[in-house]
């Protein structure tokens, strides 16, 4: 990159932080074999958790469905081993929580024995409609870590005739590297499964955008995408969070998304590079998604590299496989500046997750946070162009509307203004106690609003009550008059009759 | 002496005068605030805040003599909503939110008399006579009006359990 | 003309009701937590100064001067700045029941308010016809308004700040008080001519 690029072109925002995904990302891909018992969530995804459809005891194969979609927005779940569902129950989520969340659990067999797949020779022929069918069966959802179910997105895409599918090879979270080695173990597949997305959304064109630190990747990319004019292979620059979808759209087309709109509104829809291989699993394969390509990395991992897992797997099992120099004084899921911090490894892969992260206590060393100085590091990492120092000083004191005055809805956890934060200061952390406590106050309004409704349908209820039994007890009163005059006047007649 | 005695009481009759005049075209019947702080208020009239029933609470809101963490079933959400109504400021941090609670009937003591059904006043408990109760989750506002009918002592508060979707992050410890 | 507009702005900024004169302490202290609330009582304040001033320049002129009673002034002044006080009360009932909640006990307390009998006293003393009595009650008004504007933004802001805990809260809001009459002495000059 030249120094015009480099001053006129590199992006204003964002952080540079050292990407350490060498030499992880060089290893070759190795396969994790098949786990003795894998622990598959019912919710991988976001929305509704899917509802089991086996039963204990069952024999499953590979690939089979295990739960189906539940609710508007959903994912199937479905056998990532062959063998004999054991048991229903709640497992450690990889959430920071540490709470449970319902999964099935597998027993594997080590047969890995396959269901019937439904190959289709040519994806091309079928409708967008039969496409977006088969994607939303797979239970194929956004890889890079978001999980929104893609079917969902095509049609969202096919409904508002989006012309360009954005292709995020991005991968701008130091540490991973799967992005990186599905293209460049798989860029024929990826390739192909970028075309099928292009034709169920019935996009023009596709822009891959990769950052320009995997040459290996963009080569690789380059080759398979020869043939297709319309996949463009675009390097860009290798800036946190590059991998972010506004920022990617709007290095990759100039155009900016609004704040309170979808990236669909604005004529492109984004797409993961591992998403479309998926993708392209399940629709020309007719595989569902039960495996992925996982990062193991960090300074306690003895062998780093790329995994491929079949989901569901433990984290402790990866990371044994994997082999640990140390006891890892952090757990993360995901990358290290957005990622899921765990309390253990005794937690499920899903199929969000990109990568593993065991931190050894050097790498884990957290400093003391201390006041800010208003410096203003924060507001000129931001990329969303947020003033988080005052976001923050907001939330500290309390006023969670000042910080939504200062568009916190529009933050998006990022991990920049922490990062570059000279006093330490956990701002991200504010941030998501602050979204959370503000989710939670809708919830209570939410309540309120039915339970004000509830208590006036009672009243209501109460009333017409009193109301009927009034009514009823007039009605018996003068039935039984009407009776008692009956009876006078039969008795009078029978006088009659008798005299 | 007598000059100033009259222009004194002169000026206070003119200004009593003025005052009265004005009393009378610019008269506040009711308090208008009092309506919007009704329909901030759940409207459950369970009478946790010491108040028969929410009209009365927005009335002593709007008069000053109840705080405006009065409620307990709306919490945080509603404090906020009040003060800001009434344009006072208020710590909500010490505001004791417990979280929202629910009623929950232990159905090896519930006798199914169908008491704490009858001053449910979201009706949230279903059972019929000699039947075990239930409460209804999403119904109930854990205003605790059933615990004291249940004459067994089936009934009780507990807070709603966390779940993945509820969990929120901790405010980071103060430096 | 130029007489009247350097009155104006000496009374505002020069002789600050608050600031220069240390009249009004209460209410700076009182309802300056939040903008919105000490600029309703900038407004309120200046409509109670401007209609008594006008209305105590008459009783000087018309009742006191007439027959001699200037001892009667306090007194007088005072009965009608508490009738323009409850005049004001019974508007801002009427206008804005939130603005009414949120004076709360400070706005029948304007009437103690010595700004405003300081005010009406100065004005008085300095010989002036009704107009310039007026302008001048006016421009104090507004200088007390601004000032009151300006701190109430200054201690939203202070709530934000991390103050050691010992200085947290009203010792912070009288440290940059002093700040703030320092800055404003700035409008008067240093030199001690």
């Amino acid at each position: 990159m030249g120094y015009f690029e480099r001053i006129f072109k590199e992006p204003r925002w964002g952080v540079h932080p050292d990407d350490h995904k060498r030499p992880a990302a060089d290893a070759a891909l190795r396969l994790l074999p098949p786990p003795a018992r894998v622990y598959m969530p019912l919710s991988q995804h976001v929305g509704g958790a899917a509802r089991p459809i086996v039963l204990v005891g069952q024999q499953v194969h590979k690939g089979q469905l295990l739960a189906e979609a539940q609710g508007n927005i959903s994912a199937p779940i479905h056998a990532p081993v062959s063998g004999k569902v054991s048991s229903i129950g709640e497992v450690t989520a990889p959430h920071a929580s540490g709470l449970g969340f319902g999964a099935i659990v597998i027993d594997s067999d080590f047969a890995d024995r396959w269901i019937d797949t439904d190959p289709v020779a040519d994806p091309f022929s079928l409708s967008p409609e039969e496409i977006t069918r088969r994607t939303a069966a797979a239970g194929v959802v956004g890889l890079g870590g978001a999980t929104f179910p893609s079917a969902l997105k095509f049609s969202l895409g096919k409904r508002l005739a989006v012309g360009t599918l954005i292709v995020n090879g991005g991968e701008c979270e130091p540490y991973l590297s799967s992005d990186d080695r599905i293209m460049r173990d798989s860029a024929d597949q990826v390739v192909d499964g970028v075309r099928i997305v292009m034709h169920a959304i019935g996009a023009r064109v596709a822009l891959v955008g990769i950052e320009d630190n995997k040459p290996e990747a963009i080569a690789a990319m380059r080759k398979a995408a020869a043939a297709y004019p319309e996949v463009r292979i675009r390097p860009v620059p290798s800036r946190y969070p590059m991998g972010s979808d506004k920022q990617l759209i709007q290095a990759l087309t100039g155009k900016e998304v609004p704040a309170d709109a979808r990236a669909a509104e604005v004529g492109v829809l984004v797409h993961n590079v591992s998403t479309c291989a998926a993708v392209h699993q399940a629709v020309r394969l007719g595989r569902p998604l039960v495996e992925r390509i996982v990062t193991v990395n960090g300074g306690a991992v003895a062998r780093p590299g790329n995994i491929f897992v079949p989901l569901g797997t433990q984290v402790d099992e990866l990371l044994a496989f994997c082999g640990l120099n140390e006891a890892p004084s952090r757990l993360i899921l995901g990358g290290p500046m957005m990622g899921t911090l765990l309390a253990h490894g005794r937690v499920p892969l899903v199929k969000g997750v990109s990568g593993i992260i065991a931190f050894d206590a050097r790498e884990a060393a957290v400093p003391r946070a201390g006041p800010c100085v208003r410096c203003g590091s924060c507001t000129k990492a931001c990329p969303m162009g947020l003033l988080p120092l005052e976001m923050a000083a907001h939330i500290r004191s309390g006023d969670l509307a000042g910080a939504v005055d200062f568009s916190l809805t529009d933050c998006i956890a990022c991990g920049c203004c922490a990062y570059v934060c000279p006093s330490h200061i956990p701002l991200v952390q504010y941030f998501s106690h602050a979204k959370g406590e503000l989710a939670a106050r809708e919830r209570t309004r939410l309540r309120s609003e039915a339970a004000k409704r509830l208590a006036e349908a009672r009243l209501i209820r109460l009333e017409r009550e009193s109301r009927e039994k009034a009514e009823a007890a007039a009605r018996r009163q003068a039935e039984r008059k009407a009776a008692k005059a009956l009876a006078a006047a039969s008795a009078s007649q029978a006088q009659a009759v008798v005299t | 002496m007598l000059s100033a005695v009259g222009t004194l009481t002169t000026m206070g009759l003119v200004l009593g005068g003025l005052l009265g005049t004005a009393a009378r075209y610019l008269a506040v019947e009711e308090n208008p605030i009092e309506a919007e702080l009704q329909s901030l208020l759940p409207g459950s009239q369970c009478g946790q805040c010491g108040y028969v029933g929410c009209a009365q609470a927005a009335a002593a809101l709007a008069r000053g003599e109840a705080l405006v963490t009065l409620c307990p079933p709306g919490g945080k959400a509603i404090a906020e909503a009040l003060a800001a109504k009434l344009g006072i400021k208020v710590d909500l941090s010490a505001v004791a939110d417990d979280g929202p609670r629910l009623a929950v009937v232990a159905e090896e003591i519930c006798t199914g008399c169908c008491r704490c059904s009858k001053v449910c006043s979201t009706d949230a408990i279903v059972g019929a006579a000699k039947q075990i109760h239930n409460v209804i989750r999403e119904a109930c506002t854990g205003c605790g009006a059933c615990i004291e009918r249940c004459p067994t002592e089936a009934m009780s508060l507990v807070p709603l359990p966390v779940t993945l979707q509820h969990w929120i992050w901790p405010m980071p410890a103060n430096v | 003309m130029k007489e009247t507009a350097l009155m104006m702005i000496g009374a505002a900024l020069v002789n600050n009701v608050i600031l220069a004169r240390f009249l009004g302490l209460c209410s700076f202290m009182g309802v300056t937590t939040r903008i919105d609330t000490a600029a309703g009582m900038g407004m309120a304040t200046t409509f109670v100064i401007t209609v008594s001033a006008m209305a105590d320049w008459a009783v000087q002129h018309y009742v006191l001067d007439a027959y001699g009673l200037g001892f009667l002034r306090t007194v007088t002044f005072i009965l009608v700045i508490a009738s323009a006080v409850q005049f004001t009360e019974m508007i801002i009932r009427k206008v804005s029941p939130t603005l009414f909640q949120m004076l709360g006990i400070y706005l029948p307390l304007i009437t103690t308010n010595c700004a405003v009998l300081g005010v009406a006293l100065l004005l008085v003393e300095g010989n002036m016809s009704l107009i310039g009595a007026t302008l001048f009650a006016f421009a104090s008004a507004a200088g007390y308004s601004l000032v009151m504007v300006i701190f109430a933004g200054l201690r939203e802001r202070l709530v934000l700040a991390q103050v050691p805990r010992l200085f947290a809260g009203p010792p912070i809001a009288f440290i940059v008080a002093g700040l703030l009459a320092m800055a404003f002495m700035g409008f008067s000059g240093i030199s001690t001519v």
